[in-house]
C-alpha cells in the first residue's frame, strides 16, 4: 500500500454506480406499468407488454441507433424523415414492381448513405451535429415529397403477410416479426457496444475524443460510424413502420426524432456523451409507450395528454439525473 | 550508460513554422536506448513542439525524423504509437469514462472468437499495473481514482504497446513528493529494461534527480545538449535564459521593508467546506503578503475560493474591515475589494475568444453593471497603461486573448483584478507554466503591491517561490490548516518538516 | 465575424436574382392606399416571426444555449389570445394575457437552465413537447377562429410597411442598440464563451441566461400573435411548427455558432431573410412546394460547408504552441 492508492482526503468518488440511471428507468417502467394494472382491468397481461413492444418495435430500432450517436457526444436529428422516406421509397418500388429483398436493400442503403453524409459533414467539416442532422431531415422528407406527395399504400401481397403474420408466444401473447427484429438489433447493439473495439471507442470518443484519438484510436471512422449506424436503424425503422402502417408518407413520423432523443435521455444516457446503455434506450422506449398506452386505456384524455406527460416524465428523469447523480454544488 | 550505442531517436534541422512564427528552428535532437534524456527551456521555448512533431501532430516544414536510423514520417499519433512512440501527456489524455484496463489495453485488446475478452483484458491489466508496482482494480473507472495514479495508467499504456520510446511532458506538475518518487521509481525500472525515456519538465531538481543527459532549447532553438554530471545549476539556467539568474535574486525578502497593520483587513473563524477543507482560522493584513504552502491535494485552492466566494462555506464566518461579511458569491467578494486569479486560467480565468481589451476590464465592467459601459476611452488608457507595466505581448489591445502565449494570458489575468484596485488580492498559482523572467515580474509586482498597502494571499506549488515572496506561511496538508511559518528566514525545509511531522503524527496515532 | 457574413449575403442575392429570372416583375414595388406592396415586401412580412424568434434565439444561443420550445410557445400564445378574444373580444387584454404567460414559460426554461443547470437542450425539449399539448388542451384541438381588426392589425397591417416587420425589425434595432451601446453584448458573449470565468469575474452569469431565455420565450408569443392574426385563427397544432429549426438556421447561416460566444445581428437578419427568401423562391419558380424542405437543406449544408474550417482553410494545422492536438469541439448541443 503506498501513497496511490491511498484513499484521497475528504474527496468523495463522483463517478456514480454506472447502472443506477438504467435501473432507475426499469423501475420507473415498473411502476407506471403497474400503475396502469392497479388501475385499469385487463392491463396487466401478457398482451398489453406485447402490444408495448409491437407498436413501438420501429421505435425501438431508432433508439437504438441513437444511442450510438448520442454516446459519442452527437445527435441526429434526422430519424423521423429518414423512417419517413423509408416508407416512401418502399411503398414507391414495390408500387414498382421491385422484389421485396431488393426494396430492402434499397432502403437500408439509402439510409445508411444519408447517414454517411450527414457524419462525413460532422466528422471532415466540422459542421457540428444539430446543424448537420437538421439539413438531413429536411433532405430526407423533402425527398418524400418529390418521390409523391399524397401517400402510397403498400399492397404487395408478400409483405402484406409479412405485416399481419404473428408468432405465437407461450401464454396466449403473439407478437410480430417486427418485435424479434428490434431484439435482435437491441442485442446486436449491445454486443458491439461492449464486446468490440469500434463500441468501446464509442465510449471513448464520448468521454474526451481528443483523448481517443491520442490514444491511438481510430475515432475518424467511430464519428461517422454512428452517423452511418443510426442512418441504418432509422431506415430498418422505416421498414418496421411500412409493415405497421402499410403505406408510405411524407408526413409519417413527424417529431419522431424527439421521441427517441426522449427515449434514450430517461433510458440514462448523458447528451455530453461516453456514458449510457442500449438497455437503458430500450426501458425508455417502454416507458414513453406505457404512458401512451396508459391514456388510451384512459379513454376520456385527449392525446394531447400524452405529449404533456412525457413533457413532464423527461422532466423528472433530468432533475432527477442532475440532483442524484451528479450531486452538483448547486449555487 | 549507453553514448556508444545508435540513438532510437535522431531528429535532424527539425523546423516547424505557424503563421508568423517559427516554433522550431533547425534542431537536432538525439535519444538513445536505455537513458532518461530531459529536454528543457522556457515557456514557448518549443518543447510541446518538438515533442508533437515527433508523435506527428504537427507536420515539418524540414528536417527529418529517424528511428533506429530508418527515415520516418508520421501523420497522426497513431502511427506513432504503432511505431513504439507513446506520449504521457501533461493533462492526463485518457478517457475517464473507461475502465483501467480498456485505457490501457484498447486498441490492441485481447479477443476470443472476434470479441473482446474481458477477463483476458483485465488480467493483462493487471500484470501491467504490477509490473509498474501500481495495485488498483484493473475493472474500476478511471476517474474513480486521482490524477496522479492515471497518470501512471497512461505510463501503462506506453508499456502495454511495448514503447521503445517513452514521452513524458510535465508529468509531475500535479503529483506530491511521494508520488514523484513513485514515478521517478518507474521510469528507472523501464530505461533499465532499455526504453528510451524523454522527460520533458522544469523542475531543476527532478531533472537533476533522474535524467542523465539533457537538452535545453531556447526560443525555438537548440541551445545545447549535456551530461547531467558535466552542467552546473547555474550554467543550465543561464542557457535556459539566455541571461542572468541574478535578477531573481533581488527580490528581497519583505520583512525588511515594510511593516504590516495590526488591524487585520480580513478574519476567518473556523471557515470551512465539507469535502475541499476543514474548518480553519486566517487573519490577513494589509501590507502583508500570506503564502499558502502545501502539497498536492492539501485544499490550497479551496481555500481560496472560500476566501473569494467562489464556493460557499458550510461552517465558520468572515469579518472583513470590522464587519461580518457574508461570502455568497464572487459578487459579494468583490463589492468589498477582494480580486482572485484562478490557478485554471484557461477554464476560469479569461474569457478565450474576446479581446485582451474586453478581458482586461471585464470585473470592472461586471461590477459597474452591464447598463454603464466602461468609455472607450478609459479601457484604452488601462489596457496600454497594464501593457507597459505588465510587459504584455503582443501590446495590441484588439488580440483575441486566446492567442496569447501562456505567461501573457497570465499577464492580462492579473491585470483584470489590478484594475479593480482591490485591497485583498489573491494569486492561485500565479507564475504557473511562465518563464523564469515573468515570474521574477510577477515577484517583484506582488512586493510592489504589498507595499503600497494591499493585502496578497500567494499560492504556488513551487515551495521556494512562496517562501521567497511571503511574509507569512500559512502551511496545509491534507485539506487541514497545519500552521503558520514566519519570521525571517523561513526556508522550504521547515514548511517540509511542519508537513512532515504532522505526517509522523497521523502515522502513531 | 466579417468574413463569415460574405456566404449568406451571396445566398440571399443569389436567391433573389433567381426569382428575378423567373419573375421580371419580381423587384416591383408599388404603393396603394397607403400600403407598399409587391414579392419583397410578400418576403418580408412572412419571415417577420422567424425574424422574431430568430432574434431571441441568438442571444440564447451566445450564451451556448438553445430554445427549442419557441413554437411551442407561439401556439400556446396564439391559443390563449384566440380563446380570450373569441370568449370577451377584448383583443388587447388577450395580448396582454398571451405575453405575460410567454415571460412565465420564458423563466420557467431559465430556472431549469440557469439554476438547476440541466442542459438547454433538453430543458427546453421538455417545453416543447409539453407546451404543444398544453396550447392544443386550451382549444380543445379545434381551430379557433377570430374575427378582430385591432388583433388583425399585428400580422396583417401595414404601416406603408407590413406592421410585422415593422415590429421585428424595431426589436432587432432595439437589441442591437441595447447590447452594443451596453456592455450587455460583451457581457453576454462572456457568459457564451465561458460562464465559469465569467460567473469568477463578477458576471451575473444566471441573470444573464435567464433573461435570455424570457426574452426568447417573449419574442416567441409576440412571433405567436403575429402568426394567429395572420390567419386570424389558433391552430394549437401546425402554429410554428419547426419555426424553432428555422431560426435556428437563420442564426447558424448568420454566422453565429451554436458553440456560444460572439453573435452577430446582422447575420440573424440575412439568414432570416435567406430562409425566407428560399420558401418564397421555390413558390416563384413553380416548383412544388414541398420540395422546398430539399432546397432547404441544399442551402443549409452549402453555407455551413463553405463557413467550415476546412474549407476556409484557417485550420491546415493547429495556429500555435497553446492550441490542442485535436480542435476542442463544445459539449453542448450535442456539437461534437
Amino acid at each position: 500500500m503506498n501513497v496511490l492508492t491511498r484513499p484521497r482526503a475528504g474527496t468523495r468518488p463522483r463517478v456514480p454506480s454506472r447502472f443506477l440511471p438504467v435501473i432507475a428507468t426499469f423501475v420507473v417502467f415498473v411502476l407506471t406499468f403497474g400503475a396502469g394494472a392497479v388501475r385499469y382491468e385487463g392491463f396487466a397481461s401478457g398482451q398489453v407488454v406485447a402490444n408495448l413492444f409491437i407498436d413501438n418495435a420501429y421505435l425501438i430500432v431508432v433508439a437504438v441507433g441513437m444511442t450510438f450517436v448520442i454516446l459519442t457526444g452527437g445527435i441526429d436529428l434526422s430519424v423521423g424523415s429518414v423512417i419517413a422516406l423509408s416508407t416512401m421509397i418502399t411503398a414507391a418500388t414495390l408500387r414498382a414492381g421491385w422484389a421485396p429483398w431488393l426494396v430492402v436493400l434499397a432502403v437500408l442503403a439509402t439510409g445508411s448513405l444519408l447517414g454517411f453524409g450527414m457524419g462525413v459533414m460532422i466528422h471532415r467539416y466540422g459542421v457540428q451535429p444539430f446543424i448537420a442532422t437538421l439539413a438531413g431531415m429536411f433532405l430526407a422528407r423533402g425527398l418524400c415529397f418529390v418521390i409523391s406527395v399524397p401517400s402510397v399504400s403498400i399492397k404487395d401481397p408478400a409483405f402484406r403477410d409479412m405485416a399481419t403474420a404473428t408468432i405465437a408466444l407461450p401464454g396466449e401473447v403473439t407478437i410480430t416479426y417486427s418485435v424479434v427484429i428490434a431484439v435482435v438489433v437491441a442485442l446486436v447493439a449491445a454486443y458491439v457496444l461492449h464486446l468490440t473495439r469500434f463500441g468501446r471507442t464509442v465510449y471513448a470518443v464520448g468521454g474526451s475524443e481528443s483523448s481517443a484519438t491520442l490514444m491511438g484510436l481510430r475515432t475518424g471512422r467511430v464519428k461517422i460510424g454512428v452517423y452511418v449506424i443510426s442512418g441504418f436503424c432509422s431506415a430498418l425503422g422505416g421498414l418496421l413502420f411500412s409493415l405497421y402502417m402499410l403505406s408510405g408518407y411524407g408526413l409519417h413520423t413527424v417529431g419522431t426524432e424527439l421521441d427517441a432523443i426522449a427515449a434514450v435521455v430517461v433510458g440514462g444516457t448523458l447528451l455530453a456523451g461516453g456514458v449510457g446503455y442500449v438497455a437503458g434506450s430500450v426501458a425508455g422506449v417502454l416507458v414513453l409507450g406505457t404512458v401512451q398506452t396508459l391514456i388510451s386505456f384512459e379513454g376520456t384524455l385527449s392525446s394531447w395528454w400524452t405529449k404533456i406527460v412525457i413533457g413532464v416524465l423527461l422532466l423528472a428523469f433530468i432533475a432527477l439525473q442532475r440532483l442524484i447523480v451528479y450531486r452538483p454544488a448547486l449555487p | 550508460m549507453t553514448e556508444h550505442a545508435a540513438p532510437v531517436v535522431d531528429l535532424r534541422g527539425i523546423t516547424v513554422a505557424f503563421p508568423g512564427v517559427k516554433a522550431l528552428d533547425s534542431v537536432d535532437f538525439r535519444l538513445f536506448p536505455g537513458e532518461v534524456h530531459a529536454l528543457l527551456g522556457e515557456n514557448g521555448a518549443g518543447k510541446s513542439t518538438l515533442i508533437k512533431a515527433l508523435t506527428g501532430v504537427h507536420a515539418l516544414d524540414a528536417g527529418e525524423i529517424r528511428l533506429a536510423g530508418v527515415p520516418v514520417s508520421f501523420h497522426g499519433p497513431a502511427q506513432a504509437q504503432d511505431a513504439g512512440i507513446s506520449t504521457v501527456y501533461q493533462e492526463v489524455n485518457l478517457c475517464t469514462n473507461l475502465s483501467v484496463a480498456e485505457n490501457i489495453l484498447l486498441g490492441r485488446e485481447p479477443r476470443r472468437f472476434g470479441a473482446i475478452d474481458g477477463r483476458a483484458m483485465r488480467a493483462r491489466a493487471t500484470e501491467l499495473l504490477t509490473r509498474i508496482g501500481l495495485h488498483i482494480d484493473p475493472g474500476s473507472a478511471l476517474g474513480s481514482h486521482p490524477i496522479a495514479v492515471q497518470q501512471l495508467v497512461a505510463i501503462a499504456r506506453a508499456v502495454a504497446v511495448d514503447a521503445r520510446v517513452l514521452i513524458l511532458d510535465e508529468p509531475t506538475s500535479s503529483l506530491d513528493a511521494g508520488e514523484v518518487a513513485e514515478l521517478f521509481r518507474i521510469m528507472r525500472v523501464l530505461r533499465d529494461s532499455g526504453v528510451a525515456i524523454l522527460f520533458v519538465s522544469h523542475f531543476l531538481d527532478q531533472v537533476y534527480e533522474i535524467a542523465d543527459r539533457l537538452t535545453v532549447l531556447r526560443n525555438g532553438t537548440l541551445v545545447n545538449e549535456y551530461a547531467t554530471t558535466e552542467v552546473s545549476r547555474l550554467e543550465l539556467v543561464r542557457a535556459m535564459i539566455g541571461r542572468e539568474l541574478g535578477v531573481l535574486d533581488e527580490v528581497e525578502r519583505r520583512t525588511e521593508r515594510r511593516t504590516p497593520d495590526a488591524t487585520p483587513l480580513l478574519r476567518a473563524e473556523r471557515l470551512g467546506r465539507t469535502g475541499a477543507i476543514a474548518p480553519f482560522d486566517l487573519e490577513l493584513h494589509p501590507g502583508e503578503v500570506v503564502g499558502v504552502a502545501g502539497l498536492l491535494g492539501s485544499g490550497r485552492t479551496e481555500l481560496a475560493r472560500l476566501l473569494f466566494g467562489a464556493d460557499r462555506a458550510d461552517t465558520g464566518h468572515v469579518v472583513f474591515d470590522g464587519r461580518p461579511l457574508r461570502l455568497r458569491n464572487p459578487r459579494s467578494a468583490i463589492a468589498k475589494g477582494i480580486a482572485f486569479t484562478s490557478e485554471d486560467r484557461k477554464a476560469e480565468g479569461l474569457v478565450a475568444d474576446l479581446t485582451v481589451r474586453d478581458n482586461l476590464i471585464l470585473a470592472m465592467q461586471a461590477a459597474r453593471g452591464w447598463a454603464r459601459q466602461v468609455p472607450r476611452r478609459t479601457a484604452d488608457e488601462l489596457v496600454e497603461k497594464y501593457v507597459a507595466a505588465l510587459d504584455i505581448r503582443p501590446a495590441d489591445p484588439d488580440a483575441v486573448v486566446g492567442t496569447l502565449s501562456g505567461g501573457n494570458q497570465q499577464k492580462v489575468l492579473l491585470a483584470r483584478w489590478l484594475v479593480t484596485r482591490p485591497r485583498l488580492l489573491i494569486l492561485d498559482e500565479p507564475t504557473r507554466g511562465i518563464d523564469v523572467g515573468a515570474k521574477a515580474q510577477i515577484q517583484k509586482m506582488v512586493a510592489d503591491l504589498a507595499a503600497e498597502g494591499m493585502a496578497v494571499v500567494f499560492i504556488s506549488a513551487e515551495l521556494e517561490e512562496v517562501v521567497r515572496v511571503s511574509d507569512r506561511v500559512v502551511v496545509l496538508r491534507d485539506r487541514q490548516k497545519i500552521g503558520e511559518l514566519s519570521g525571517a528566514d523561513v526556508g522550504v525545509d521547515d514548511v517540509l518538516a511542519l508537513i512532515a511531522t504532522e505526517a509522523e503524527k497521523v502515522v502513531h496515532t | 465575424m466579417r468574413n463569415r457574413l460574405w456566404w449568406p449575403l451571396l445566398a440571399l442575392v443569389a436567391l433573389l436574382l433567381l426569382n428575378l429570372v423567373f419573375t421580371p416583375s419580381f423587384f416591383a414595388l408599388r404603393l396603394q392606399d397607403g400600403h407598399l406592396f409587391g414579392s419583397l415586401v410578400d418576403i418580408l412580412r412572412n419571415g417577420a416571426p422567424t425574424l422574431l424568434i430568430a432574434l431571441g434565439m441568438t442571444l440564447v444561443i451566445a450564451t451556448r444555449g438553445i430554445d427549442l420550445s419557441v413554437g411551442a410557445v407561439a401556439a400556446i400564445a396564439g391559443a390563449v389570445t384566440c380563446t380570450h378574444i373569441a370568449t370577451t373580444g377584448d383583443a388587447v387584454g388577450g395580448m396582454a394575457l398571451a405575453l405575460g404567460l410567454c415571460l412565465v414559460l420564458g423563466l420557467w426554461n431559465g430556472f431549469l437552465v440557469s439554476v438547476l443547470g440541466i442542459q438547454p437542450i433538453i430543458a427546453t425539449l421538455v417545453l416543447m413537447t409539453a407546451g404543444r399539448g398544453m396550447a392544443m388542451l386550451m382549444t380543445e384541438g379545434q381551430i379557433i377562429t377570430v374575427n378582430n381588426a385591432l388583433f388583425r392589425q399585428v400580422g396583417a397591417g401595414f404601416l406603408v410597411l407590413p406592421i410585422a416587420i415593422l415590429i421585428s425589425l424595431a426589436a432587432l434595432a432595439g437589441v442591437a442598440l441595447l447590447t452594443r451601446r451596453t456592455a450587455l453584448g460583451m457581457l453576454v458573449e462572456s457568459v457564451g464563451v465561458n460562464p465559469e470565468a465569467s460567473r469568477l469575474a463578477g458576471v451575473r452569469s444566471r441573470t444573464i441566461i435567464w433573461t435570455v431565455y424570457v426574452f426568447s420565450a417573449f419574442c416567441a408569443g409576440v412571433a405567436g400573435l403575429m402568426i394567429a392574426s395572420n390567419v386570424t385563427a389558433a391552430d394549437a397544432n401546425s402554429a410554428g411548427l419547426w419555426i424553432e429549426m428555422d431560426a435556428i438556421l437563420a442564426v447558424v447561416i448568420g454566422g453565429t455558432s451554436l458553440a456560444g460566444g460572439r453573435y452577430s445581428l446582422t447575420g440573424t437578419l440575412i439568414g432570416a431573410l435567406v430562409i425566407q427568401t428560399l420558401t418564397t423562391t421555390v413558390y416563384t419558380i413553380g416548383v412544388p412546394p414541398e420540395t422546398t424542405l430539399v432546397f432547404k437543406a441544399a442551402v443549409v449544408i452549402a453555407v455551413c460547408l463553405l463557413q467550415s474550417p476546412r474549407v476556409t482553410g484557417t485550420l491546415r494545422r493547429p495556429a500555435g504552441p497553446a492550441a490542442p492536438p485535436v480542435a476542442a469541439q463544445p459539449q453542448e448541443v450535442g456539437a461534437r
